[in-house]
């Protein structure tokens, strides 16, 4: 019989979810790591027992835990993230040179081929990888020593890698993305990158159109259709139909284009999520309604989601990697708040229940589908 | 031997469950009791100290026979109660944070 598991991290720990392919009831397991923050934690799909975590505090620091029976159990791996050869410096937010140090892991995003093989985005920006299930990792350092490097600055959350998307269909190609730098794009398994920033306009910085330097907060593809690539930017959801070389807007109807998660339905790769938040500065949703919005068409025209939501007094974020779907024949649509709760949709949208309300501030979900 | 009392946190990583004991060659130090407690405890490195400069994590501190040594240098001999295993060498996870 079918069924899902939901990766959840949390400012305290994390937590499984699991159900039947029905997804009514639910098992929450946890908390594992108590009291440590989970940026994030996600399985490998060549196989799905094994799993990988990020755990850090600002006690003790970064560790990444592993798992190789679907998370009963966990042993710590590698935790020696050293930037390759000199540093060097970025932008710090009153544009003098700061020095890169490397604070924690925000995404690890494990091979679609081999379970050993994991990239971890960090703060400060840089990607590193792992061929021997995370006991040892090594920078890409083309991507922080190509040339705009020093012009990147940090976000408000501090300057993170924080979205890796494997290509499945062109080997070799990969997308990364950076706050506040931009979108970035391999060719050749993580040798050499550029930016992929063309079409984006962000007024808060300098020149509005630089090549780097935008607050990208995610971007998304459909495995069927790796070329089209859907962003949600500091403000504005973008749209790229040529793997990332020009963007263009969809916002459409949105009544808030400023938001941090995107994801794209498993099974229709022009229907797309979002959960607009009201603006930067007030990180929460419009009229204190939580609403996600859907887009059957690739963008522009959106309708809201609003049953079995809290549509009044509701204040809470949703973060960038907070949001998932599953691929069962119904599609299921998985996010999870800074107030703790997890609201589930088995129906592509239309309707959402919380599989769980009172968690700790929720930093990422994650979701693994058992056909 | 050394006895060396892990914050809660480091001990659920190390799975142990009381204090630790460690064999120290030469002059009981801070760096080396806790070169020593990286050894046997391969999870912990990073944790305590910056795994390239040693340099204490900005949150721990260290305390023998009830004083506070984190800012000594962490080459001066340890306390003769803590070198012959009458007293502790503490780890403790700084309050801080609210």
């Amino acid at each position: 019989m079918s069924r899902v598991r939901v990766l959840v991290g949390t400012k305290k720990g994390a937590f499984i979810l699991s159900s039947d392919g029905r997804r009514i009831r639910w098992k929450v397991e946890g908390p594992l790591f108590g009291g440590w923050e989970i940026y994030h934690l996600k399985g490998s799909p060549a196989d799905p027992m094994r799993l990988y975590a990020s755990q850090s505090t600002g006690w003790f620091g970064q560790l990444v835990q592993r798992s190789n029976d679907g998370g009963k159990t966990w042993e710590p791996a590698g935790n020696a993230f050293s930037y390759d050869g000199v540093a060097g410096t970025h932008q710090w937010y009153d544009g003098t040179a700061h020095p890169w140090e490397f604070k924690r892991v925000w995404h690890l995003e494990p091979s679609l081929s081999d379970p050993d093989e994991v990239y971890a985005g960090v703060e400060d920006a840089a990607l590193f990888r792992s061929k021997d299930g995370g006991r040892t990792w090594g920078e890409l350092s083309g991507l922080r020593q190509h040339g705009t490097g020093p012009r990147w600055q940090p976000g408000a959350g501090g300057m993170c890698l924080h979205t890796i998307l494997l290509d499945p269909v062109n080997v070799g190609r990969m997308f990364i993305a950076i706050s506040a730098a931009g979108a970035f794009r391999s060719d050749d398994n993580g040798g050499t990158w550029k930016p992929i920033n063309r079409g984006l306009r962000s007024e808060h910085i300098p020149d509005p159109t630089a090549d780097v330097g935008h607050c990208v907060h995610h971007i998304a593809l459909h495995p069927s259709r790796p070329n089209v690539l859907f962003m949600q930017k500091h403000w504005d959801v973008m749209r790229s139909d040529d793997a990332g070389d020009s963007w263009t807007e969809v916002s459409g109807n949105l009544p808030s284009d400023f938001g941090f998660p995107i994801e794209i339905h498993a099974h229709e790769p022009d229907t797309v999520y979002v959960v607009p938040i009201k603006s930067d500065s007030e990180h929460f949703p419009p009229d204190g309604k939580l609403r996600v919005y859907r887009s059957r068409t690739g963008g522009n025209e959106w309708e809201a989601l609003t049953r079995g939501l809290p549509q009044r007094n509701c204040y809470v974020n949703v973060l960038r990697d907070a949001m998932a779907v599953d691929s069962l024949d119904a599609c299921g649509v998985y996010f999870g708040t800074t107030g703790g709760q997890i609201y589930a949709s088995a129906d592509s949208g239309d309707t959402w229940k919380p599989i769980v309300r009172d968690l700790p501030s929720v930093m990422s979900v994650e979701v693994q589908t058992f056909l | 031997m050394i006895r060396v009392i892990l914050p809660a946190h480091l001990k659920n990583l190390a799975a142990v469950s009381g204090e630790v004991a460690v064999e120290v060659l030469g002059a009981a130090t801070q760096r080396s009791v806790l070169d020593a407690v990286e050894s046997a405890y391969p999870m912990l490195c990073g944790t305590m100290r910056d795994r390239a400069t040693k340099r204490r994590r900005p949150f721990v501190r260290f305390f023998a026979c009830g004083l506070d040594v984190s800012l000594e240098p962490d080459v001066k001999p340890l306390p003769e109660a803590i070198a012959e295993g009458r007293e502790p060498f503490m780890v403790i996870g700084a309050i801080a944070g609210g």
